[in-house]
């Protein structure tokens, strides 16, 4: 759990208090603007009505300048980010021709596939020219392809279960299968920091959910059973995620499957961020946890993220997998995911088993760890997880070291520094840009409104430079902003409660 | 098969049910329960009966007034009491005398004490004009122990927590069902897999065979140009954009295609999604909000459906395609419901319907919702580039001025050869998506190689207007030669790019339907190497509407491709139907 300093928290809802109070009175002086003027609406209702609004007009548009930034190279280490001028107070954003070459520390860019590769993009301009860009048709009509057949086979190899279904779009997996598996008298037990896709497909299926302390809520549903009739409950699914992508946290998974085991509830992993990202050979938080795949009923993951493609499966049981074949709207009426990214996915999963045939040469890391990574793992896709899981941990304990908040668990390569007042949020992110380095820096509505933040994602591809780079950036604007909220030494303490790794 | 269907029945429409259905034993206290009443009748009973008992005497203060007891009984004694002392035995009679009297004494001492005590005080007090008597302080005695009660906490039988060791024997005895229902052999349909790109002729199983189940409408599949653009996209930008909109993913191909659509359909904006299902599942919740009301065809895709469903506003359908239906409906809501002048209203209808290959009257519909203040969600996806004289949809097919449709939307799956959607309107409506959509605010963006495609595709279509006038052609030579297939009918619009073949009479049940157009399909498949499909619906689908055999026509289809389709259905039509016509 994250503790807000008093100060901080008194003084970030004074922020928002302040705010809102501007924002009133702007409001005021538009409303009476607009009554002078003869309504367009011509009997239709406003899109947005009253305050519906008003965080976007009031709050947002004040700093969306630190969203959305175009950006005209791949989404590498270093990439280009287009310049933006706005002639009306931020409302709108133009692009120019100006670009600055800046330090990603921003994409979901783990193993560094995000950029042309010399072994992937090759295979995916084959597939490309052999299966064009799109099948324009779904899986069960036109759209199964000699490539979607080996994907599947590959993915359920990957992660280590009987058989697997891929989609399109990672959003679409979440949303599109969870009404499948559950309907009415089934309950979702849901973690309350789950993404958006769980929280629309637990919607989409009828069935509420209800956030953590797992042991003990699942003891209660299964006593009470289901809300005013009291019947038992048809089935319930825990739904977890590997690492949670605004707190860069693991899930403790080993705790959630013998309670979920206990009380005969199904699991649902959602590895969006994880696979292929964290576990000796990227295989995602059952390797690094020690979890055997067959305890977790239903996995999920995306493709977006560590293979550098975009999709998402599902794996299970053989049935399941049928099963979801045959009635996953997903599948039988959404384009099927286009051929060459497929391909992109297959090589990638190669290239991390190492079953890309080459040991081709990583430019050596010497110094970060001591030693030389390229010395000691055999193939290039090793050399990726080594080096993910080495940038990961020296970024996160050099900010430790130098008195940032940061969230989430060592060999994660998501790291939340807390910002908390809203005026940090712009500060913070349009200085780093100025410095070259970009950011993300999440608010509400990702975020609860007191815990905005900035999020660092590091990638395979960063080199020793870049990282420290970054660090030097971060801190100096971390100093002129004033995030640094712990004395500028390594905390004993904090180390302790963190998940004990292998 | 028990997967329950009906995902968005009502939740209280269904306790109410199930409670009506299953225990009938005490239907008063499980109504009180779902009303949120807690009563419990025996204690309110007693409640109540105490308060009764303790009123009686005092109600009726009035007559007691008036009777001045002692005096009364000493002049004369009571008439029963007199016949008795008449009686022979006398002596007797005189000991019971004088015991009921004294016993009638004391009563009436009592009575008139209790008059004087509660007369006394405010016998002759008047209050605003008021006399007040006994009668209202025990009315104000009644009203204190109304509140008493009304202020106690109300009962809860769910207050009686269970021991940890019954939630043990639940939590044991507690047996879920299965995660899947158990597979049935139609559930291990195995589509045919396709050995190259699914252009208007494809391999399967080392064959080459002419593709009809892809919605390939203008052929660009394989086309050189597009095919040049992504390669060079691929080299630049990768395969994934590896982020959200937000969050570094966007991309400059992303603002160019996105500015290349709304330039091509004359709008000022339009929003880029990252597949085309969730175009419409994205956009519709943002939009639509609870309370508000959407009228929509019954008709509508799932994405559509499901759009409708997270968005929790009130749905109201109208029969598929039907305008006097739509007529009917609005003019009902817009009746009914007092307050649908504030509200936010929405029509939803798609230009040619995935599910029937029917296309919307937009005329009609322009004229309707103009008429009621609807605005009009439109989805192109099967339209965009196919209808209209240069492929900007149906819009131009019926000559309406694109800014009287608020929102348009379209999956690039089909005519345009690449994967992904947009979303097109007014600057308003795009920017309000671009932070209230979760489909594009949550996900990773496009892949940058399939927005330059769309550029691509866009850019094609527009140098070739005659691409589209191809497509034409190939829908009537198809058409024709389908005219008098046996056993089936087309129920599509001539105009659709989408040929829906349904059976003209159904077998009954829709298993047995769907088991004879797949047996179709298999046979025109194996013999005739033609590959068509039959329309297949997930059990989550609402849409009820028949199914059939769906031909997607393409431009790049060749009149022998054509007629070999249209002369090979026929004969296994004619073979397969035989028994049922």
């Amino acid at each position: 759990m994250i503790t807000i300093p008093y100060l901080t928290a008194l003084t970030t809802y004074f922020s928002y208090g302040l705010l809102f109070a501007f924002g009133q009175i702007r409001d005021l002086f538009r409303k009476i603007l607009d009554r002078l003027r003869s309504s367009n609406l011509q009997g239709y209702a406003p899109i947005c009505l009253g305050l519906e609004d008003f965080y976007v007009r009031r709050l947002y548009l004040r700093i969306q300048d630190c969203f959305g930034r175009p950006i005209s190279s791949a989404p590498d280490a270093w990439f280009d980010v287009v310049e933006r001028y706005s002639n009306d107070n931020n409302k709108t954003l133009k692009r120019t021709m100006k670009i600055s070459r800046c330090l990603n520390l921003g994409s979901y860019n783990y193993l560094g596939f995000a950029a042309s590769d010399e072994y992937c993009t090759p295979r995916a301009i084959e597939s490309l020219k052999k299966f064009s860009p799109s099948t324009c048709s779904t899986r069960v009509d036109g759209g199964t392809t000699v490539l979607h057949a080996e994907l599947e086979e590959c993915v359920a190899n990957f992660v280590g279960k009987p058989a697997a279904i891929v989609f399109g779009m990672g959003y679409v997996t979440n949303s599109a299968i969870l009404p499948v598996l559950i309907g009415k008298g089934g309950l979702i037990i849901s973690d309350s920091l789950n993404h958006n896709s769980i929280v629309n497909g637990a919607r989409g299926s009828g069935c509420h959910s209800t956030p953590s302390h797992l042991e003990e809520v699942l003891r209660e549903q299964i006593a009470e059973g289901q809300p005013r009739t009291h019947r038992p409950w048809k089935k319930i699914i825990v739904v977890v995620e590997g690492i949670y992508s605004m707190e860069g946290e693991l899930c403790n998974l080993p705790e959630i499957i013998a309670v979920c085991k206990k009380f005969k509830a199904y699991t649902y992993l959602d590895e969006a961020h994880s696979i292929g990202a964290v576990g000796k050979k990227g295989r995602g938080v059952c390797e690094l946890l020690g979890v055997d795949p067959a305890d977790v009923d239903i996995m999920m993951g995306t493709f977006t993220k560590s293979f550098g493609s975009c999709g998402g499966y599902i794996a299970g049981s053989k049935e399941l997998i049928q099963y979801l074949k045959y009635t996953c709207p997903a599948h039988l009426y959404a384009t099927s995911i286009s051929p060459p990214a497929a391909q992109q996915i297959i090589s990638s999963i190669k290239v991390i088993l190492g079953e890309d045939g080459s040991s081709r040469g990583l430019k050596p890391m010497s110094g970060l760890s001591g030693y030389d990574l390229s010395c000691i793992c055999s193939h290039i896709g090793a050399q990726k997880l080594a080096r993910i899981r080495e940038n990961s941990n020296f970024f996160r304990s050099e900010l430790q070291k130098m008195g940032f908040e940061v969230l989430g668990d060592n060999d994660s390569p998501v790291m939340p520094i807390m910002l908390y007042n809203p005026a940090k949020i712009p500060a913070f992110s349009r200085e780093c840009l100025k410095r070259n380095v970009a950011v993300v820096t999440v608010a509400f509505p990702a975020t609860p409104l007191l815990l905005a933040r900035a999020r660092i994602c590091i990638s395979a591809s960063h080199t020793k430079e870049d990282l420290i780079k970054g660090l030097e950036v971060i801190s100096q604007v971390g100093d002129l902003v004033g995030i640094k909220y712990f004395p500028a030494e390594p905390k004993k303490q904090e180390e302790e409660g963190r998940v004990k790794l292998e | 098969m028990h997967q329950p269907t009906d995902v968005d029945m009502v939740e209280e429409m269904c306790a109410v049910e199930s409670l009506t259905q299953d225990s009938p034993k005490d239907i008063l206290r499980q109504c009180l329960e779902y009303f949120g009443a807690d009563f419990q009748s025996k204690i309110a009973i007693s409640e109540v009966n105490d308060l009764l008992e303790s009123t009686p005497l005092i109600s009726t203060p009035a007559p007691l007034n008036e009777f001045e007891p002692l005096i009364t009984l000493d002049k004369e004694p009571p008439s029963i009491l007199s016949v008795k002392g008449e009686n022979s035995r006398a002596c007797h009679a005189e000991i019971m005398d004088t015991v009921a009297s004294a016993v009638m004494n004391i009563m009436n001492t009592a009575l008139y004490w209790l008059t004087v005590a509660f007369d006394a005080p405010y016998a002759r007090a008047v209050v605003f004009g008021v006399h007040i008597s006994g009668h209202l302080i025990v009315e104000a005695l009644l009203a204190v122990a109304i509140f008493f009660l009304l202020s106690r906490k109300s009962y809860k039988p769910s207050e009686r927590s269970l021991s940890e060791k019954e939630i043990d024997e639940l939590c044991e005895d507690w047996i879920p069902e299965s995660l899947i229902p158990p597979l049935t052999e139609e559930m291990k349909y195995e589509p045919p897999v396709l050995e190259s790109d699914a252009g208007p002729h494809t391999i399967i199983n080392g064959k080459e065979v002419v593709n009809f189940a892809s919605a390939n409408y203008l052929g660009l599949i394989g086309h050189e140009k597009l095919l040049e653009s992504c390669t060079a996209a691929l080299e630049k930008y990768g395969v994934g954009s590896c982020g959200p909109r937000g969050f570094y993913g966007t991309i400059d191909v992303h603002l160019d295609c996105e500015a290349r659509i709304a330039k091509f359909l004359g709008t000022p904006d339009s929003i880029l999604y990252s597949y085309g299902l969730s175009t419409t599942f994205s956009a519709i919740p943002a939009f639509c909000l609870k309370g508000d009301i959407v009228v929509v065809d019954e008709g509508v895709h799932w994405g559509i459906q499901n759009g409708l469903y997270l968005s929790k506003s009130t749905i109201v359908y109208f029969k598929h395609n039907d305008m006097d239906s739509l007529q009917s409906t609005l003019e009902k809501v817009t009746l009914e419901n007092k307050r649908a002048k504030k509200l936010r209203r929405y029509i939803v209808v798609e230009a040619v319907y995935q599910n029937s290959g029917q296309i919307a009257p937009l005329d009609v519909v322009i004229r309707l919702k103009e008429k009621y203040r609807f605005r009009v969600l439109l989805d192109e996806s099967n339209s965009f580039g196919v209808l209209g004289g240069s492929g900007r949809g149906l819009t131009e097919y019926y000559g309406v001025p694109v800014e009287k449709i608020d929102i348009i939307t379209a999956a690039m799956g089909h005519g345009l050869a690449t994967e992904g959607g947009f979303c097109t309107g007014s600057a308003r409506v795009i920017d309000h998506q671009r932070i209230n959509s979760s489909g594009y605010v949550y996900s990773a963006s496009l892949p940058p190689y399939l927005a330059s495609a769309a550029i691509t595709s866009i850019d094609v279509l527009e140098e070739n207007p005659d691409l589209i006038t191809k497509l034409r052609g190939n829908i009537a030579v198809l058409w024709e030669g389908l005219s008098d297939i046996p056993g089936l009918s087309a129920a599509s619009n001539p105009q659709s790019p989408i040929v829906f073949l349904k059976l003209k009479k159904s077998t009954g049940s829709l298993k047995n339907d769907l088991q004879l157009l797949e047996d179709i399909v298999d046979q025109v498949l194996k013999e005739d190497f033609v590959f068509v499909v039959a329309s297949k619906s997930s059990t989550v689908d609402k849409c009820r509407l028949p199914q059939g055999i769906r031909l997607f026509v393409s431009a790049a289809h060749s009149e022998t491709d054509l007629l070999k389709a249209s002369e090979s259905l026929k004969r296994v039509a004619a073979s397969v139907l035989a028994d049922y016509n």
